[in-house]
């Protein structure tokens, strides 16, 4: 046994916990928590949410749903150490783990925010089907109002078939029932389908608001109108009701029928059509722009030349016959952090620039967001490329040291490699929390609309005061990417102002 | 990096790989596609003086074009990797030798018939850790476990395959070359995954018989 500081069990419980901390409380609460309750209104031009005390729960369940997991790291035995996909019966016996404590708040942690992700869904929902502007067609959303109004339905319906599982996965650690022990008639592969029926949408609910999140950012720095407005919103429909019939391919070698196999891999060779449209139009988009480099910029760039490798990389594990050798290894390890990181922490990153002058009232500094984007996207690649390598070598994930294997030691020097580009991935982000805070007080004060974009946000003041703008609503005469339209003089036309004048003038 | 790719020494490894192989090409084909094509548009349309973007919503032929020719792609590898898929892990052909592999926490137990064939006799033997079986012949691997879901991973024979407490699920190979091959748990099963693992024997038939004969010496 490798004698390292960390033990094997202890190793068990940080990929754990790094999983589950990252999907359900880093980029879950950002992009839908905090940006959807930030943007959505003011998107819409609506002055709150449809139900503000609804969403005040939302998020103060979900506070306490975040003790609750953090409490985990201090109960007797650690954390829960069965992986964030929570495998039964591994997770649902404490002597197969020797976990007792964390493995319960784990699951009891999960069942709170899903609460908490109900009523936030909810109010979403309704608060783009009711609240939206005059004028405010759905076909005048902007396309991350429409992502996460897509997100919202996704997380009303997936993460109560989470809940249930939890619930029952609780059930047969404490009151003795048997839904996934075999001792007892249960069946174990019965959790996989009920946990990816909810973790595919999820995939799906973490990539969309970024999807969303580039398509504003490209359209308003490539000064022109989004490529294929239509297509992208109708590709993120498709998305979404492809996303409930892929589960199974996590499942292809699990002992499932492989029967069911070959169905779960045309649904999902399929369910790469969408997003094949949605990166054909991005660089439809940059076709024929003036394009401008800012910060947000080159995250929402990053996100699509990030995306379409992880999007590339899934090809490789929907060939059921390939997954059979990859499956399990680093490269679903690669091609998860090409999505999640890749994709919707660039999408993050470029929201925060991009909308931090509508935030808090100021500008953040482009140098240093300059930096903080080079140093994170050379080292992103540098930590999760290699992964692609090592798995196609057969490098097992989730292995606590590679070095027991004979035939995973010649890739030995890949891990150290990916270490220590990991380390300078951690360490490029002190960046931007040293921008946003610095910028936060004495970045310079930003004007109502310092982009010169067209969507209603940037007609209320920076930052909107509460109910958002002042005694009249805005109203919407047009789409949201109106960029260098002919007949105008300035290379932008807000929803607010008509090409028509006298209509503009009559409010 | 198809050089990582461990060496293969099973008969439909090569079908594995050919597939493989033929994503990768497709997939670095587009990935250069699309990056070329961005790269050149930054370069291109990077914001000058008196220069005004193309103002256009779309085109609709191109999106059609862009929507059929990868559907069109990506069905017909679905119908390729539909053939091997059903030939390593729909219909097995016939064994020529049986084996019962059985997971726990953290060993492979592996129980051979014996003589007579059958498991479950007293001609049974399990030994630990260790698969012993001939090149070139048909094995079938019938898979089982004690506790938590492992997977049975033979990354030079292209086989992996889970093991589930309460189900016999079967997996088979066919061994091209004789050698030593490591056999590692591909599931996280505990604080003892990592290092939990077996070793295959593939032996030329000669030494597989001498094998064979100092197990069970009686017959």
């Amino acid at each position: 046994m490798y004698d390292g500081a960390m033990g094997p069990e202890f190793y068990n419980a940080v990929f754990t916990m790094h999983a589950t901390i990252m999907i359900f409380f880093v980029v879950m609460p950002i992009l839908v928590g905090c940006f959807g309750n930030f943007l959505i209104p003011l998107m819409i031009g609506a002055r709150d949410m449809a139900f503000p005390v609804l969403n005040m729960l939302s998020f103060w369940v979900g506070a306490v749903s975040g003790v609750v997991m953090l409490a985990g790291f201090f109960v007797p035995g650690g954390h829960a150490a069965g992986g964030w996909t929570s495998y039964a019966p591994l997770t649902a016996v404490t002597q197969y783990t020797g976990v007792n404590w964390g493995q319960n708040l784990w699951i009891i942690s999960l069942i709170i925010l899903g609460i908490s992700s109900l009523m936030g869904s909810i109010n979403y929902i309704t608060t783009i089907i009711n609240m939206r502007a005059p004028g405010m067609t759905f076909f005048r959303l902007p396309l991350v109002i429409w992502s996460l109004f897509i997100v919202a339905i996704l997380l009303l319906l997936a993460l109560p078939v989470l809940t249930s599982a939890l619930a029952m996965l609780l059930f047969d650690r404490t009151l003795g029932t048997s839904f996934f022990l075999p001792a007892g008639g249960g069946e174990p592969l019965l959790w996989q389908h009920l946990f990816w029926f909810f973790g595919h949408p999820e995939v799906y609910i973490l990539i969309l608001p970024g999807m969303g999140i580039a398509s504003d950012v490209l359209a308003v720095f490539a000064r022109k109108p989004i490529f294929g407005y239509r297509a992208m919103a109708y590709s993120m429909i498709a998305i979404a009701f492809l996303s409930w019939i892929v589960w199974g391919h996590h499942m292809f070698q699990s002992g499932m029928n492989p029967a069911l196999g070959t169905g779960f891999m045309i649904s999902t060779m399929v369910i790469a059509v969408p997003s094949a449209i949605k990166t054909f139009n991005w660089l439809g988009t940059l076709w024929g722009g003036s394009i401008r480099f800012t910060t947000p910029m080159l995250h929402a760039l990053a996100f699509v030349s990030m995306f379409v490798i992880g999007g590339l990389s899934g090809i490789f594990m929907a060939s059921t016959p390939v997954d059979i050798f990859i499956h399990d290894t680093y490269f679903i390890v690669a091609h998860i952090h090409y999505v999640v990181f890749g994709g919707s922490v660039f999408a993050i990153f470029a929201a925060i620039s991009y909308w931090f002058p509508k935030l808090f009232g100021r500008m953040m500094n482009e140098p240093l967001g300059k930096i903080h984007f080079w140093l994170t996207f050379l080292a992103f690649n540098g930590t999760f490329f290699p992964m692609h390598i090592l798995g196609v070598g057969g490098h097992m994930r989730r292995i606590y040291n590679p070095l027991q294997y004979e035939f995973l030691q010649p890739l030995q020097p890949i891990n150290v490699f990916i270490t220590v580009s990991a380390l300078v991935l951690g360490a490029a982000q002190l960046v931007l929390v040293v921008n946003f805070f610095w910028s936060l007080f004495a970045g310079r004060k930003a004007e109502r609309n310092p982009w010169q974009a067209n969507t209603l946000e940037w007609t209320a003041p920076s930052p909107p005061p509460h109910g958002n703008w002042g005694d009249t609503l805005p109203v919407v005469y047009g789409g949201p990417y109106e960029y260098s339209p002919p007949g105008v003089s300035e290379d932008y036309l807000p929803q607010t102002q008509s090409r028509v004048p006298h209509l503009a003038a009559a409010h | 990096m198809m050089s990582w790719l461990p060496e293969n020494v099973s008969t439909y490894g090569g079908e594995v790989d050919f597939l493989f192989y033929l994503i990768y090409y497709i997939t670095g084909a587009t990935f250069l596609l699309v990056t070329v094509t961005m790269l050149t548009f930054l370069i291109v349309y990077r914001r000058r003086e008196g220069r005004r973007a193309t103002y256009s919503h779309g085109n609709t032929t191109l999106e059609i074009i862009w929507t059929i020719v990868p559907a069109i792609i990506l069905v017909v590898l679905s119908f390729m990797s539909q053939a091997s898929w059903a030939r390593i892990k729909g219909h097995a052909p016939p064994g020529d030798v049986e084996v019962q592999v059985t997971s726990k926490q953290f060993n492979w137990e592996m129980t051979y018939p014996g003589p007579d064939g059958k498991f479950g006799t007293g001609d049974d033997v399990t030994l630990e850790n260790q698969l012993h079986v001939p090149v070139g012949k048909v094995v079938r691997v019938h898979l089982r476990s004690k506790d938590v879901i492992h997977s049975f991973f033979l990354p030079n024979l292209r086989l992996k395959q889970d093991t589930v407490p309460g189900r016999e699920i079967p997996a088979w190979f066919q061994a091209t070359r004789a050698g030593k091959y490591e056999i590692p748990c591909a599931e996280l099963c505990g604080f003892g995954h990592s290092g939990m693992k077996g070793w295959l024997y593939v032996h030329p038939a000669d030494e597989y018989e001498k094998w064979v004969k100092e197990r069970w010496p009686s017959s």
